[in-house]
């Protein structure tokens, strides 16, 4: 019997077995930022323990910096400048490399390590942040976990982990115009439940995973973890050596050589067994959008609220209720055509230059409806350097989008900004959980070209209206 | 870390599917670089009617007379699902809550009581819903060497857990510390990996 993708990744890393389906595995990187690396350092520290490769870990300060210009150490989030100080004095402590406010590296953890080289492909990588998962888009084995685990692969090089089922999910079929990475996560949530996915390592494949850019696998790997996978990942290919090669921290040279020739052979044999298996159509996907406070509560955009009877169970159907109760919204409701209060681009889901575009490609010599809050936070100060130098910042700009300096800014509230209470806003970050972007905020996740038409629209708009043909 | 043995007490019912950490502990209540104190901002969305200033909310089910000491709590489906802040769980301890019982958990969640002397106990969803759906407050002892939950009843409800969390609980383990004692080994494999990836180091 073959080997899937993700077994062949574990018995490359595996120590030790130690007994009942547990291994200690060996962890390539170790991702940090200042909300939750800082306790791992801080941890480390209180146990006089060092942290055994300071240069195989890295520190990105994007969850509590502010994203406006002219921003410092001084943050809007109430106690924030002691994160991003006391972060910053423990990465220099233990000799770890900060992406640093006013780095021109500086952005969203998940965005800058793929983009500096840092995540590789078959590589382990871990960051006490739930959407590490993002990085299996380039086919590193990645996952989120907490302080006090970052510690102890800070401390080791190592983790304990339970070995994880397996699931391949496949997306066969041409995308629909209009239709995206962001939908195709979306689609399989709703089908599947945010709890679908849970104890399963997610291969995803098919031809349109294969017909994705590099960019675009990271959109779907990232909301795995909505669907409660323990994480996701695409197997590398030739757009993903190619996505990869020249990166500051990738091997160059002969070391190059040997890389790519070993991950070309990272797929998952042709008789490996799953203990699951998925298979999605995606002539059957649409533009799809979130009406309610859980991922799984999505719907094609042109659809409507569901009844909460309809719900498969009573435990779904009170989660209804609640849902329908927070986001002011009853069963039947059409979901084009609901006004909104603000439109977001950004978060580590969609904020990549390729999302960039394609929200641009909406915006284009349009205006953002009057009375939209419209914000655009690109992921990365990289995304933000190459947006500019290809006038992006023009388009969002004259469109009527604030244009921000990077990091996780409004993706969730700890607070400082929000949106406000009651207002709805359209998102392209991966949360719509009560409160998550401001006390009663109500969100709903969409891709950046659905967010885009929105803010157009002044309500919930279909991005086919606006891409021309099609 | 704490050891988990033996606990007998009331559990809470809050039964909803699909509870994440930012329910648990909004990130504006983390205000520290620290486990500390998180316990008065746990639930702080649902638990007060007015989160400045610290105003109960009368109907939420922790703030009901009966259920305010309770080290229980009984969940839904995939509770603690979302964000890996580890403060969730540390705001349950400093709170009080001992043990989680629900018919699944988040992944990065459940790891995380493991850690920190809480046990996350997995059910199935029925029994969860009958404990929570009872009439009375529900006086539970669980026992974690036995794998069992008594009910008021008298029945014993047997769980499953994984052997390594089963241990790090009971003893208490210093997770680095254990490992730290296979260091030669981890030293030995490294050196291996190395000559086979050697892309992978700097």
């Amino acid at each position: 019997m073959g080997l899937s993708l993700v077994e062949k990744l574990w018995a490359r890393h595996c120590v030790a077995d130690l007994g009942d389906g547990t291994d200690l595995l060996y962890i390539d990187r170790v991702l940090l930022h200042e909300r939750t690396g800082s306790m791992a350092l801080k941890g480390l520290k209180e146990q006089g323990r060092a942290v055994r490769h300071p240069d195989r870990a890295f520190v990105c300060m994007d969850h509590i910096v502010d994203t406006l210009p002219g921003r410092s150490d001084t943050t809007i989030m109430p106690g924030g400048t002691a994160f991003i100080h006391e972060t910053r004095a423990a990465a220099a402590e233990a000799g770890i490399r900060v992406f640093d406010i006013g780095d021109d590296r500086q952005g969203i953890v998940h965005v800058v390590s793929p983009e500096q080289g840092i995540a590789l492909p078959g590589a382990t990588l871990v960051c006490p942040d739930s959407h590490t998962c993002t990085q299996g888009g380039l086919g590193t084995l990645a996952w989120g976990i907490g302080s006090t685990e970052a510690a102890h692969a800070l401390a080791t090089q190592t983790l304990v982990v339970k070995r994880p089922k397996t699931m391949r999910v496949r997306f066969d079929g041409a995308l629909p115009p209009g239709v995206g990475a962001k939908d195709m996560i979306l689609h399989l949530i709703a089908a599947h439940g945010a709890g679908g996915g849970s104890g399963y390592a997610i291969e995803l494949a098919g031809s349109a995973v294969s017909a994705l850019s590099v960019e675009a696998r990271m959109t779907l790997c990232n909301m795995a973890v909505e669907f409660a996978a323990w994480t996701g990942l695409v197997a590398p290919d030739a757009k993903t050596i190619d996505w990869v090669k020249g990166r500051p921290f990738a091997p160059k040279g002969d070391l190059w050589d040997a890389a790519i020739a070993d991950w070309q052979g990272l797929v998952s044999d042709a008789d490996a067994v799953f203990d699951k298996e998925i298979r999605i159509d995606c002539a059957a996907i649409a533009p799809t959008i979130t009406w309610g406070t859980s991922p799984q509560h999505a719907v094609p955009l042109t659809g409507h609220v569901p009844d909460p009877d309809t719900a498969a169970d009573a435990t779904a159907a009170q989660a209804r209720r609640r849902a329908l109760d927070y986001m002011g919204l009853k069963a039947g409701d059409a979901l084009v055509g609901l006004p909104i209060d603000g439109a977001f681009i950004g978060s580590c889901t969609n904020s990549r230059l390729s999302d960039l575009r394609a929200a641009a490609a909406v915006l284009k010599g349009r205006k953002v409806a009057a009375g939209i809050r419209a914000i655009c936070v690109p992921g990365s100060m990289q995304v933000k350097a190459a947006a500019e130098a290809e006038g992006l910042h023009l388009v969002f700009q004259a469109a009527g989008f604030e244009w921000r300096e990077s990091g996780c800014s409004m993706c969730f509230f700890a607070g400082g900004e929000h949106f406000g209470k009651g207002q709805r806003v359209v998102t392209s970050t991966n949360r719509n959980f009560e409160n998550r972007q401001g006390p009663g905020t109500r969100s709903h996740l969409a891709s950046p070209v659905t967010v885009a038409a929105s803010a157009i629209a002044g309500h919930i708009a279909d991005p086919r209206s606006f891409l021309g043909e099609g | 870390m704490q050891k988990f043995t033996r606990l007998t007490g009331i559990a809470a019912p809050l039964f909803r599917a699909n509870v994440d950490t930012d329910a648990i502990i909004p990130s504006r209540e983390m205000k520290k670089v620290s486990k500390e104190g998180l316990g008065e901002g746990m639930f702080a969305d649902w638990r007060y009617s007015d989160v400045a200033n610290r105003v109960e909310n009368p109907d939420f089910i922790l703030n009901w007379p009966c259920f305010r000491k309770a080290p229980i709590l009984l969940a839904g489906p995939n509770f603690g699902c979302g964000s890996s802040r580890e403060h969730a769980v540390w705001a349950l301890q400093d709170y009080g809550i001992r043990c989680v019982i629900a018919p699944s958990f988040g992944a990065i969640f459940q790891g995380n009581c493991v850690r920190n002397g809480i046990l996350p106990l997995v059910l199935p969803e029925p029994s969860v819903a009958a404990l929570a759906q009872a009439a009375t407050p529900q006086l539970l002892t669980v026992d974690l060497a036995a794998q069992s939950v008594r009910v008021p009843d008298g029945t014993e409800l047997p769980f499953t857990i994984a052997p390594a969390d089963k241990e790090m609980l009971l003893e208490g383990l210093d997770a680095i510390g254990v490992t730290l004692k296979r260091l030669p080994a981890i030293r030995d494999f490294e050196g291996s990996y190395r000559a086979r990836n050697p892309w992978l180091f700097f």
